[in-house]
């Protein structure tokens, strides 16, 4: 069954996001650790997407889409208008850079990288789509 | 997400609750900074009621840790859930800040 969601890029909606993915993945019997990690990979691509790629233009909509394939989970987050970001270029960087330089951000993707088993991002029919997995070991 | 800040004996305690998001950290750095600024040298963060953290909020706190250790002020997380927990030690930032179970513990390490 494929769960769907659609918001626009507001900033506030980043709430709405994280309740949606926690109501579909709580019928999966997952631990409430697991479910916060998989939480909180699809909020860092989409406020990634709503606050860097589209500046908070509500104009602008993500769909998301969470699938439950028996032996993992397929996240799908479909943004129509950004630009393609090359994920195999993507160099981790380290955290004690970020200590020293004392960024605040810049630990997004690595977050989600430690958490989903695969993570693609492709162009298709113009649009951009970040596809994730994680394998489940159901109760 | 909601701020309260109170003090107790020599500590500067932040009370954080509800969610740290990318919406909401800006809020959370602020506290931070004011408590700096106001030369606090013991400041303790109750996360008892910290439902969720992003990375974000993660940023908040590395990006001053440098800080803290060039003023001598000691900082300390609380009361942190199993699941926010998690999130500080995908990264292993659990090793590069001090986190403890409850506030009299915080008290007891200064």
């Amino acid at each position: 069954m494929v769960h769907y969601y659609k918001v626009n890029c507001v900033r506030d909606n980043l709430r709405l996001i994280r309740e949606f993915v926690t109501v579909v993945l709580r019928n999966l019997s997952l631990s409430e650790i697991e479910v916060n990690q998989l939480v909180l990979a699809v909020d860092e691509i989409c406020s990634n997407l709503i606050i860097y790629s589209h500046n908070c233009n509500p104009d602008y909509f993500l769909e998301i889409n969470i699938e439950d394939q028996a032996d993992k989970i397929l996240f799908e987050i479909i943004d129509q208008d950004a630009n393609f970001f090359d994920i195999s270029e993507y160099q981790e960087p380290k955290i004690s850079n970020i200590i020293k330089e004392r960024r605040k951000g810049g630990v997004g993707l690595m977050l989600v990288n430690r958490i989903m088993d695969t993570v693609e991002v492709s162009v298709e029919d113009h649009q951009n789509i970040w596809r994730m997995t994680k394998k489940i070991a159901k109760k | 997400m909601q701020i309260k800040t109170i003090n107790e004996e020599q500590f500067h305690i932040i009370e954080i609750y509800g969610d740290v998001d990318a919406s909401s950290s800006i809020t959370l750095d602020k506290s931070i900074e004011e408590a700096i600024t106001n030369g606090k040298k013991n400041i303790l963060v109750d996360c008892a009621n910290l439902n969720y953290i992003s990375s974000a909020g993660l940023g908040v706190f590395m990006s001053h840790i440098e800080e803290f250790k060039e003023k001598e002020i000691f900082f300390t997380l609380f009361g942190l859930s199993s699941k926010v927990k998690n999130v500080f030690e995908i990264l292993g930032l659990d090793q590069l800040l001090q986190i403890v179970d409850s506030k009299q513990e915080a008290k007891d390490i200064k």
